[in-house]
C-alpha cells in the first residue's frame, strides 16, 4: 500500500510543531495533549491497519468550546486537522497526517439526556453505538443501526460514516435515525442542525454531514431516535444448491411485501469457514445459505415465517430450519457474525470489500468474482447483506508472501469496478476514506466530483479538515468556483425554445 | 416572460447554460402546485419541467424507481399501487390547502419540497427515500449523485441536499427513489374526548409501545368533522396500525389494553382509516378555499401542545397535530400571521421550525416564510447556495 499519495506535508507547520503543541496545551489543559512518539503510536492507524502514520500531535478536547478554539486556531494558521472517533473505520477515514493535529473525540463520552416521551437520546459523539442501546434497554428501547463494530465505534463516527448494519433495510441507516447534531466548522463556528423535531429547517445540511467522513465539520453532539424493541424475533436458516436460487428467494420474499429485520447470505467458502470455526450446524452441501430474521409481535412473526418457508421451498431450498428458541436463533447468527474471524482462521490475512449491487446482479457478480479469483490466484469468501445488496467479499492473502497484498488490492479494486458496472456503488457502509479514494472516478465524472468538492469549499474553503480522504485529487476552491460561460455559444432566444 | 419547456435533460442543461451565461434568473416549475409557498420568485423567465416526464426504471423486486423530474406524482403512485407498493413517506398533496386542484404535483417537486405525510413519524420524508439524482446546477453544469441502491456511502449525499431546497441549488432532471411494499391492511384506533395535553401523553404511550403505530395524530374539538372518516366533532386522538392482517388485529388489541382506561375507544376499519389519514395528510381541516394564514410547525412532540396553549392566550388560532403532536398545523383566525409571536413561542418551547405554508401574497412578501436561521448557520447555507448557484439564477428569493 505504498502507492497511496497523501497531501504533501506543510513544512512551515512541521517546523512550528513545538509552538503548536504548547498552544494546544493552553487550549486543552491537563492530560488532553499527547505528543510523544510512544503515546502517539496508539493513534497511528484506524481499522484499516495497512496504513500507518504518526500525527503532528494528538489532542483530546473535553468541551465544545475547546473544539471550537482548536479549529479556529488551526484555521488561522493553516494547520490541517484529522478528526477521529473510536478509530474503527475500515477505509482509513481517521488515518493521521504527518502535519495534522489529530482531534480525538473520545472524551466526549457522556449521554446527556434520555427522552422517552419524544423517543430520543442526546449523546456526546464519543459514546459508543452500543452504549446508546445499553442506556435505554432496561426500558425496552434500542438504537436501530448496528454496525458490526458497535461495541467500540462511536456515534459521532457513525454520523461521519453514515454507518449501517444488518437491519438497514427495515430500520434505515444512521442518516434515517439521526434527528439532530451540533457541530463545529473549521472556522470555529458552532452550528446546530435539527434537534428533537423532525426535518431540519433550510437546506438538508444534516443529510450532507451524515456520511461526509470528517471532511465538513466536527460533530460535538448527536440526537438519535430510539425504537421500542420488537416483542419477538425468529430466524430461518435456508440452504440453496445455487446462488441464483438464493437470490430469487430474496427477491420473492420482498415481492411478497415482506421486509425482514435482517436478511443475510453467505457463499460456500464463507459457510465452510464459519462452520469450521463456530460449529453453528450450517449445512455444508449448499452454495448459498440465507438467514432471514423476522421481528415484531409473535403473531406477525409466525405468519411471516410460514410465508418465507413456502417461498424458500418454491425456490428449491435443500434445507430450511426455523429457530424454535432464542438460543437457536442466536446459533443461526453465530456463524454469520463470526464470518470475518472465521475467514481469518483459514488465511493469514484477509481484505474486506464493501460494494453494493442491485440484488438481481448477485449471480453475475459472484461468477465474475470467481473468474477474478482464478486470475489473481487468491481465494475469496462472500457475506452479503442480501436485503439491501451490500456485498462484503473477503479476499484471502498472505502479507508475508511478496506481492500478495498488492494482488489482493488489485483484486479488490476489480471487484468494486464490477459492482459499479452492474449499477452498484463502491462502498455501501465502510466509506471511501483513503482506501477507495482513487477509485472514485470509476463511479463519478470529474463534474460530479467537482460539485461534491464545492460543497466541501462551503464548509472548509482551504481543505484543512481531513484532506487526502474521499477525493482523488483536491482542487483549490478558487479554481472550482470559476464559471465556464457558455452564453456566447448558446444563441438562446428570449422565446420558448423547446 | 418566456417559458422554456424542456423535454430532455439536455434541454435543461442548454437552458441553464444559457441562463448562467446571461446571468438571467429563472423560476423552476413543475405543475406549479406549490407555487404559493415561499416568497414570489423574481424572475423574467420560467423553466417548466412538466414536459420532462417518464418513468425510466421500475424494478419492484429491487424496491427502486427512477423517473424524469416532471413526471406526475399521481402517475407514479398509481403504478406503485398496481404493484402493491408505495412511497413510504406518504407525500402530501398541497392542492386542497392552497386552493388548487387535487392530484397535481411532480416527483421533482416532491423532492424539492421534501414532502412527507403522517408516516413521516416512523418512515421518514422524501429525504429518507431519495437514492440518487441527476441534476443541473445554477452554474449550468450537469452532475449526478447517489445511485440506485439503498446502501451507499460513496461521496457526499447531494441527493439529500436537493430535498427541501425548493429549486434554489440545482434543477433535478432525474430522480431515483426507494419504494416499499404497501401494507396489506390498516386499522385506526380513535381515543375520544382528550384534551391536547392528555392526547400528547396517550400518543407518547402508544408510540413507546410495541404496537408499531405508523401514524399518530390529535384532532381537537371540531376538527374531526372537517375530515373524511365520519369521526364527528368530539376530540379524537387517532393511531394508525398497518401491516399484515393478523398482526394489525393483535396490535390494535395491544393498544386497546394500553389506552382503555384513558377514554372511549373507536375502531376505524381500513376504508375509513385510509380516507381519514389522506385528509390529515393534506391538511383538509384548513382547506377552506380562503387565505387565512396557515403555519406548519415541527417541534418536539411533548412540547407542541404547550406552545399552542401559550399561543391561544395571545391569538385566535385553530390547531391540530400530526406526528405524535410534533407537527402542528395552525390556522390564524384573525387573518394576521403573527410570525414573531409564533416563532418566539416555538423557540421558548424547545425549538423547531415554523413555515408559513399559506398566506396572501401581501403577507408573505412582508415575512420570512421559512424559519430564519441563526447567523452562523445562515452564513453556511449561503455559502452552500453560492457553490451551486453563484449568480443566483435559480428561483431567486424563493427561500428568502
Amino acid at each position: 500500500m505504498s502507492s497511496l499519495a497523501m497531501p504533501q506535508p506543510d513544512g512551515a507547520t512541521l517546523s512550528r510543531r513545538g509552538e503548536i503543541v504548547a498552544d494546544m496545551r493552553v487550549i486543552v489543559p491537563g492530560e488532553g495533549v499527547v505528543d510523544t512518539v510512544n503515546e502517539m503510536r496508539a493513534f497511528e492507524s484506524d481499522g484499516l491497519t495497512a496504513y500507518r502514520q504518526l500525527p503532528l500531535v494528538v489532542v483530546l478536547p473535553e468541551t465544545v468550546r475547546q473544539v471550537s478554539r482548536i479549529l479556529k486556531y488551526c484555521s488561522e494558521r493553516n494547520i490541517r486537522v484529522v478528526p477521529r472517533g473510536s478509530g474503527t473505520s475500515l477505509s482509513g477515514g481517521a488515518l493521521p497526517l504527518q502535519d495534522a493535529v489529530l482531534l480525538v473525540m473520545s472524551r466526549f463520552n457522556r449521554i446527556l439526556e434520555i427522552d422517552f416521551p419524544n423517543r430520543c437520546v442526546v449523546a456526546q459523539p464519543g459514546v459508543t453505538n452500543l452504549g446508546i442501546t445499553v442506556a435505554v434497554q432496561e426500558d425496552g428501547f434500542y438504537y436501530a443501526p448496528d454496525p458490526s463494530s458497535q461495541i467500540a465505534c462511536s456515534i459521532g463516527g457513525n454520523v461521519a460514516e453514515n454507518s449501517g448494519g444488518v437491519h438497514c433495510l427495515k430500520y434505515g441507516l444512521t442518516a434515517n435515525n439521526v434527528l439532530g447534531i451540533e457541530m463545529v466548522l473549521m472556522n470555529g463556528d458552532v452550528v446546530r442542525l435539527g434537534g428533537r423535531h423532525l426535518d431540519a429547517d433550510g437546506y438538508d445540511l444534516l443529510g450532507v454531514m451524515t456520511g461526509s467522513e470528517g471532511l465538513l465539520g466536527v460533530v460535538t453532539e448527536v440526537t438519535v431516535r430510539i425504537l421500542k424493541k420488537p416483542e419477538t424475533a425468529r430466524a430461518l436458516l435456508i440452504g440453496f444448491p445455487t446462488s441464483e436460487q438464493g437470490g430469487q428467494c430474496v427477491a420473492d420474499i420482498i415481492g411478497a411485501g415482506i421486509i425482514p429485520g435482517g436478511m443475510e447470505m453467505m457463499d460456500r467458502p464463507a459457510i465452510h469457514a464459519a462452520e469450521a470455526f463456530v460449529h453453528a450446524g450450517y449445512p455444508l452441501d449448499c452454495e448459498a445459505l440465507l438467514i432471514v430474521e423476522l421481528d415484531g409481535p409473535g403473531v406477525e412473526v409466525d405468519h411471516l415465517i410460514a410465508a418465507v418457508e413456502a417461498i424458500a421451498l418454491r425456490n428449491g431450498s435443500t434445507t430450511c430450519r426455523i429457530s424454535a428458541s432464542e438460543q437457536e436463533r442466536l446459533a443461526f447468527w453465530a456463524g454469520r457474525k463470526a464470518a470475518f474471524p472465521a475467514v481469518g482462521r483459514i488465511s493469514p490475512d484477509y481484505y474486506c470489500m464493501d460494494g453494493t449491487i442491485p440484488r438481481k446482479e448477485l449471480p453475475r457478480v459472484l461468477a465474475g468474482m470467481r473468474d477474478l479469483s482464478d486470475r489473481y490466484g487468491l481465494r475469496v469468501a462472500n457475506v452479503f447483506h442480501a436485503g439491501d445488496g451490500n456485498l462484503h467479499p473477503l479476499i484471502l492473502y498472505d502479507a508475508n508472501k511478496p506481492g500478495e497484498l498488492d494482488r489482493a488490492e488489485r483484486f479488490g479494486a476489480d471487484i468494486l469496478r464490477l459492482c459499479v458496472q452492474v449499477g452498484g456503488v463502491l462502498t455501501g457502509e465502510h466509506g471511501v476514506g483513503v482506501e477507495k479514494r482513487d477509485l472514485m472516478p470509476e463511479m463519478f465524472s470529474q463534474a460530479d466530483l467537482d460539485q461534491q468538492m464545492r460543497v466541501k469549499c462551503a464548509f472548509d474553503p482551504h481543505h484543512l479538515l481531513n484532506p487526502g480522504k474521499v477525493f482523488p485529487q483536491l482542487r483549490r476552491c478558487a479554481e472550482l468556483g470559476r464559471m465556464h460561460v457558455h452564453g456566447g455559444q448558446m444563441a438562446f432566444p428570449d422565446i420558448p425554445r423547446f | 416572460m418566456a417559458v422554456l419547456s424542456p423535454s430532455s435533460p439536455d434541454d435543461v442543461l442548454a437552458a441553464l447554460q444559457w441562463a448562467a451565461g446571461e446571468g438571467t434568473p429563472v423560476e423552476i416549475l413543475g405543475h406549479g402546485s406549490k407555487r404559493g409557498i415561499g416568497w414570489p420568485v423574481q424572475a423574467q423567465h420560467a423553466l417548466d419541467l412538466s414536459g420532462l416526464t417518464g418513468i425510466t426504471l421500475y424494478e419492484p423486486a429491487e424496491l427502486v424507481l427512477s423517473a424524469r423530474a416532471g413526471t406526475p406524482l399521481a402517475d407514479i403512485e398509481a403504478l406503485l399501487a398496481q404493484n402493491r407498493q408505495q412511497f413510504a413517506f406518504e407525500p402530501m398533496d398541497h392542492g386542497p390547502l392552497l386552493g388548487g386542484s387535487e392530484g397535481r404535483g411532480t416527483i421533482g417537486g416532491a423532492l424539492a419540497a421534501n414532502l412527507s405525510g403522517p408516516r413521516r413519524l416512523t418512515a421518514g420524508a422524501a429525504r429518507d427515500h431519495i437514492l440518487g439524482v441527476q441534476a443541473v446546477s445554477g452554474r449550468g453544469e450537469a452532475f449526478k449523485a447517489g445511485g440506485r441502491v439503498v446502501k451507499n456511502v460513496t461521496g457526499y449525499d447531494l441527493s439529500k441536499l436537493m430535498a427541501g431546497s425548493w429549486g434554489t441549488l440545482a434543477v433535478a432532471t432525474d430522480v431515483t427513489f426507494k419504494v416499499l411494499p404497501a401494507a396489506e391492511t390498516e386499522t385506526t384506533l380513535a381515543l375520544r374526548g382528550q384534551l391536547d395535553e392528555d392526547a400528547a401523553a396517550a400518543m407518547a404511550l402508544a408510540m413507546g409501545s410495541s404496537a408499531e403505530v405508523s401514524a399518530a395524530a390529535h384532532l381537537p374539538e371540531g376538527i374531526g368533522r372537517r375530515l373524511a372518516g365520519d369521526l364527528g366533532g368530539d376530540p379524537a386522538t387517532i393511531l394508525r396500525v398497518e401491516g399484515f392482517g393478523p398482526s394489525v388485529a393483535y396490535r390494535i388489541e395491544t393498544l386497546k389494553t394500553l389506552l382503555g382506561a384513558a377514554g372511549p375507544l373507536e375502531e376505524l376499519p381500513a376504508g375509513r382509516s385510509r380516507a381519514l389519514w389522506r385528509d390529515v395528510r393534506d391538511c383538509k381541516p384548513f382547506a377552506d378555499g380562503g387565505e387565512k394564514p396557515v403555519w406548519r410547525i415541527s417541534m418536539a412532540p411533548s412540547q407542541a401542545h404547550r406552545m399552542v396553549m401559550a399561543l391561544r392566550m395571545q391569538a385566535a388560532v385553530d390547531a391540530f397535530y400530526d406526528w405524535q403532536g410534533g407537527l402542528v398545523w395552525l390556522r390564524m383566525e384573525a387573518g394576521d400571521a403573527e410570525a414573531d409571536i409564533v416563532r418566539g413561542l416555538v423557540r421558548q418551547f424547545g425549538g423547531g421550525h415554523a413555515t408559513l405554508v399559506r398566506a396572501s401574497a401581501d403577507i408573505r412578501a412582508r415575512l420570512p416564510v421559512f424559519e430564519p436561521q441563526p447567523p452562523a448557520l445562515a452564513a453556511l447555507a449561503a455559502r452552500v447556495k453560492e457553490q451551486f448557484d453563484p449568480k443566483g439564477i435559480l428561483n431567486p428569493g424563493r427561500m428568502g
